[in-house]
């Protein structure tokens, strides 16, 4: 302890006249069960009201403070600074619109992937208040909350050298959106609906397979496991669409 | 200035938000939700215990029915609630479960079979049904008589939110997040729409619409120590309030959660306890027990959060840098149970304590967890004092909670009562027609000017924003806490109405341009001040001891005087203090006041002979 952090953080508000893209530097006494959620509000209060970030829940569960932090995405609200050296650069997540300093707009973002990938339960079955729920096995239910525990945090996205490049590239996180209702009986779509979203090249078979994204995963998602499983079924997918006959 | 003209506006894109406007936009009217954070941020997603409704499929919970949890609300309750909003709430909980899982939750499922639970340390074992195997399953929560809260794993309000987000999306539900509500557009009669402020540029924007529904959710960051997210900071309410006509009610029934981990005041969920995790002192000796012998842990939240004080008082507390917090005690459920079932918890624990659950011992205290009070309702979700006004989920005061709400209620609440008041807004949309009063408009937004103007200027004096919202957090802290009395809380009030008048000198240090952060909370500090003098003032009032509301002054449940709901309402800018009128708790008594049958304390019946020197 009783170390003295400097803080090198990238400064930018678009929407001021002038601004430039900048590194400033901040220095702050650590203590005890610092985190980064700690230290920037410390710094925003007591040395630049301006200074524009991400929280919400700050207990990692929610998504909002996705940042690279010496050079790697993280969640920055469970980032303890005792688990880093005496400074410590902060970046905004590449590839989202920046929003000014370390906030990003991660909200476009996703919605735009929702429509996409048709995040939702595909059905025509109408919902009966009488009736009995549809019955599941719980080890199905406890496979799709497995992939369902992502938090949308883009932290997988900013990782992915495939998406940096390519702004079309859908990322990890919404081929794990597709694992996740390929998995679920509700869904009615088969794997011809889901070859037309992910069968090209900005879908699985863009995915270099390199794994930037499952390192950084906060919530530590099997994106390795996902992303293996979606390209063997839509390679034989793509096989099968020139079979005659086939569905 | 952009202008965005709907249907139906919501403040607020969590669960009871994007329930209402499903609702309208299932019946194929424009819905918009602004939200502060991206929808599924919303603090929704932070609860992890699950929410009750009577399924009844899981062998703990047989026998149990709507009937049974409306017994179980009003009592948590302490006769606070509405009854026969409670009695909408228990008969559609159900429903909305099954309506939830026909959309896409992954709810946990009966598993047919022999297995083990724990309670208050101890292994017992049960045997679920194979005729119900597949059903939606439960688990025990505090202060219910049967195994109702339904979950998955322990991401409950993630999943859920998630459906409901994923809902949202397919029905073209317009979500407007890093947008934040600054305040209503109306005239004294009509509510018209609100003003607010991009949080990606700055620029205020207008929304009109026939119907506004305030869906902000919870309040609790205008005390220090809180369970909620940053954002829960009552913005919104103070946006309502500032209206002058419209009512909050119940401001002073504030509940405190039992175990929010120290120093940083994470919630671990309730779910621990009712899986058998137990509490101990300094000595690591269990005492719920010697005060509640039938419940022990699992007495509500009020009654569990006012032994822990209580216990520490009596110098059992375990002393730290942080002060004096308690021990919860997960270890005994086991490696399996706790990585797997409890994993949220598990890496709560790991990443912000630096403890592993399984092997040591868990800091906790009680801290502001859940506000009751909120926008007061009709039954149908239109606000008092406004027509085109309503307010659903946490921000509201519905009221089937009363002075307490149980665990896994109010998730529940906000779907059953995005439900039922979004079908109650679709009939309001039918007959409505837009009404909007362009002089209203302008008004409103020239206002809203002048207070950014004056802010950027320092042209009312140069208050510190974030010391003058420190005052007014320690203010709560300090004297509006779990134990009340009448020194403290009006020591509390004096405290807030200083606050107040500092409040209105705040000038920013910085230059407010873009999505400024510090402009942001100036905007709603006044407010924010004036929510937290509802608080107070409420409690300070407000004698007897109903439900959260302890006072040690009043230790008696007071049904003669006080079976009452507070209604709190601004009626002049100028004014320090709220106005507070009072309204019967409820109309209906499907079940007379009597005994909780925990908690202890003695009752004031309604027919009882008044008590000297203890009138209101
Ligand atoms: C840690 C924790 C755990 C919990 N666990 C449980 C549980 O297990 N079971 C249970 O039943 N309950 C639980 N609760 C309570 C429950 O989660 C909440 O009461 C419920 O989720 C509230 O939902 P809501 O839709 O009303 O509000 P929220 O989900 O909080 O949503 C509020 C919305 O309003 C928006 N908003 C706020 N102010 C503004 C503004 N000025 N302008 C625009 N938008 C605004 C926000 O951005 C957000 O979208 C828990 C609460 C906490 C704090
Ligand atoms: S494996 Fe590599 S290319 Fe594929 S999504 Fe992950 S990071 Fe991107
Ligand atoms: S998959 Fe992991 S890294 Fe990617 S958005 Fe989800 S939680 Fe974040
Ligand atoms: S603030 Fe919610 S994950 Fe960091």
């Amino acid at each position: 302890m009783d170390r003295t952090l400097k803080f090198n953080i990238f400064r930018y508000n678009p929407v001021a006249q002038g601004s430039a893209p900048r590194m400033e530097t901040f220095v702050l006494p650590e203590i005890p069960s610092m985190t980064l959620f700690i230290a920037l509000n410390q710094i925003r209060e007591e040395q630049d009201p301006s200074l524009q970030f991400d929280f919400c829940c700050r207990a990692g569960i929610c998504g909002a403070c996705g940042m690279l932090i010496n050079g790697r995405p993280g969640l920055a609200c469970k980032t303890k600074t005792r688990d880093l050296p005496d400074e410590i650069t902060l970046l905004p997540l590449p590839v989202f619109k920046l929003v000014g300093d370390l906030s990003v707009d991660t909200g476009s973002w996703f919605r735009e992937m929702y429509a996409r990938v048709g995040s939702w339960i595909h059905s025509d079955k109408e919902f009966d208040p009488q009736a009995e729920e549809e019955r599941m096995d719980n080890a199905l239910a406890n496979e799709i909350y497995e992939l369902e525990r992502c938090v949308e945090c883009g932290c997988c996205v900013a990782g992915c050298g495939t998406a940096r490049m390519r702004r079309d590239f859908l990322g990890a996180v919404a081929l794990n959106r597709i694992a996740r209702f390929a998995l679920d009986p509700r869904d009615q779509r088969t794997d011809r609906d889901y070859f037309e979203i992910i069968g090209d090249d900005n879908g699985i078979f863009g995915c270099m397979g390199l794994l930037g994204c499952e390192d950084v995963c906060p919530k530590e998602l099997p994106l390795q496991d996902q992303l293996g499983f979606l390209r063997r079924k839509m390679g034989l997918t793509a096989i099968r669409r020139f079979l005659p006959g086939a569905k | 200035m952009q202008t965005f003209v709907t249907d139906l506006l919501c403040i607020g894109a969590g669960l009871a938000g994007e329930r209402v406007a499903i609702e309208a936009a299932g019946a194929g009217f424009d819905a918009i939700c602004l939200s502060i954070v991206p929808a599924r941020r919303s603090h929704s997603s932070a609860a992890q215990g699950g929410m009750q409704a009577a399924l009844g499929n899981s062998v703990m919970g047989e026998g149990d029915s709507p009937d049974v949890h409306f017994m179980d609300t009003v009592k948590g309750s302490d006769w606070g609630c509405d009854q026969e909003v409670a009695r909408i709430f228990c008969d559609n909980a159900p429903i909305a479960m099954r309506q939830m899982a026909h959309w896409g939750v992954p709810w946990n499922r009966v598993v047919a079979g022999k297995s083990f639970y724990y309670k208050g340390g101890e292994r017992f074992e049960k045997y679920e049904k194979p005729e119900k195997e597949g059903l939606i399953t439960a688990r025990a929560f505090g202060g219910t008589a049967k195994w109702r809260t339904c979950y998955t794993s322990d991401g409950t309000g993630h999943t859920v939110l998630y459906t409901m987000d994923n809902r949202a999306a397919q029905l073209g539900v317009a979500v407007h997040d890093k947008t934040e509500m600054v305040s209503l557009i109306h005239d004294g009669g009509r509510c018209m729409g609100a003003v607010a402020r991009c949080l990606k540029t700055g620029e205020l924007r207008v929304y009109l619409a026939k119907a506004t529904v305030i869906a902000a959710g919870g309040f609790g960051r205008v005390y220090r120590e809180s369970t909620n997210a940053v954002i829960c900071d009552g913005g919104a309410h103070a946006a309502v309030l500032d209206t002058g006509v419209v009512p909050l009610g119940n401001m002073e029934a504030v509940q405190f959660h039992p175990t929010g981990i120290v120093p940083t005041y994470i919630l671990v969920t309730e779910g621990c306890r009712g899986d058998g995790g137990t509490l101990l002192d300094v000595n690591q000796e269990r005492f719920m027990h010697i005060y509640e012998p039938d419940k022990a842990e699992l007495a509500s939240r009020d009654v569990v959060s006012r032994w822990m004080m209580h216990h520490i008082r009596q110098g059992k507390g375990v002393q730290s840098p942080y002060g004096q917090h308690l021990w919860l005690d997960i270890r005994h459920l086991g490696e399996e149970h706790i990585r797997v079932k409890l994993r949220e918890v598990d890496e709560i624990c790991q990443n912000f304590l630096g403890v592993d659950p399984v092997h040591s011992l868990i800091p906790v205290k009680p801290v502001q967890h859940y506000s009751m009070g909120g926008v007061r309702t009709d039954k149908d979700g239109a606000a008092y004092g406004l027509a085109g006004l309503f307010s659903a989920g946490e921000a509201a005061c519905w009221d089937m909670h009363g002075f307490n709400r149980l665990g896994g209620n109010s998730l529940a609440e906000t779907v059953v009562a995005g439900g039922v008041i979004g079908s109650k807004i679709v009939e309001y949309l039918k007959g409505a027609s837009a009404q909007y009063s362009t002089a209203v408009v302008a008004d409103r937004v020239a206002r809203d000017q002048e207070r950014i103007r004056r802010l950027t200027a320092g042209a009312d004096g140069d208050e510190d924003v974030y010391k003058v919202r420190a005052a007014m957090q320690d203010a709560l802290q300090d004297g509006v806490h779990i134990f009340r009395n009448q020194g403290g809380l009006e020591r509390a009030v004096a405290t807030l109405q200083e606050v107040h008048a500092r409040a209105r000198r705040i000038g920013l240090k910085s230059d407010g341009v873009g999505a400024n952060p510090e402009l942001a909370l100036a905007l709603k500090l006044p407010g924010q001040v004036r929510l937290a003098l509802c608080v107070a003032y409420g409690a300070l009032m407000r004698t007897e001891s109903r439900g959260s509301h302890a006072r040690e002054d009043f230790p008696e449940r007071n049904d003669r005087d006080w079976l009452t709901r507070t209604l709190a309402t601004w009626k002049n800018p100028g004014d320090d203090l709220p106005t507070l009128d009072y309204e019967p708790a409820t109309r209906t008594f499907e079940i007379p006041p009597g005994e909780r049958g925990y908690g202890g304390g003695k009752i004031i019946p309604m027919d009882g002979a008044a008590q000297p020197g203890k009138e209101n």
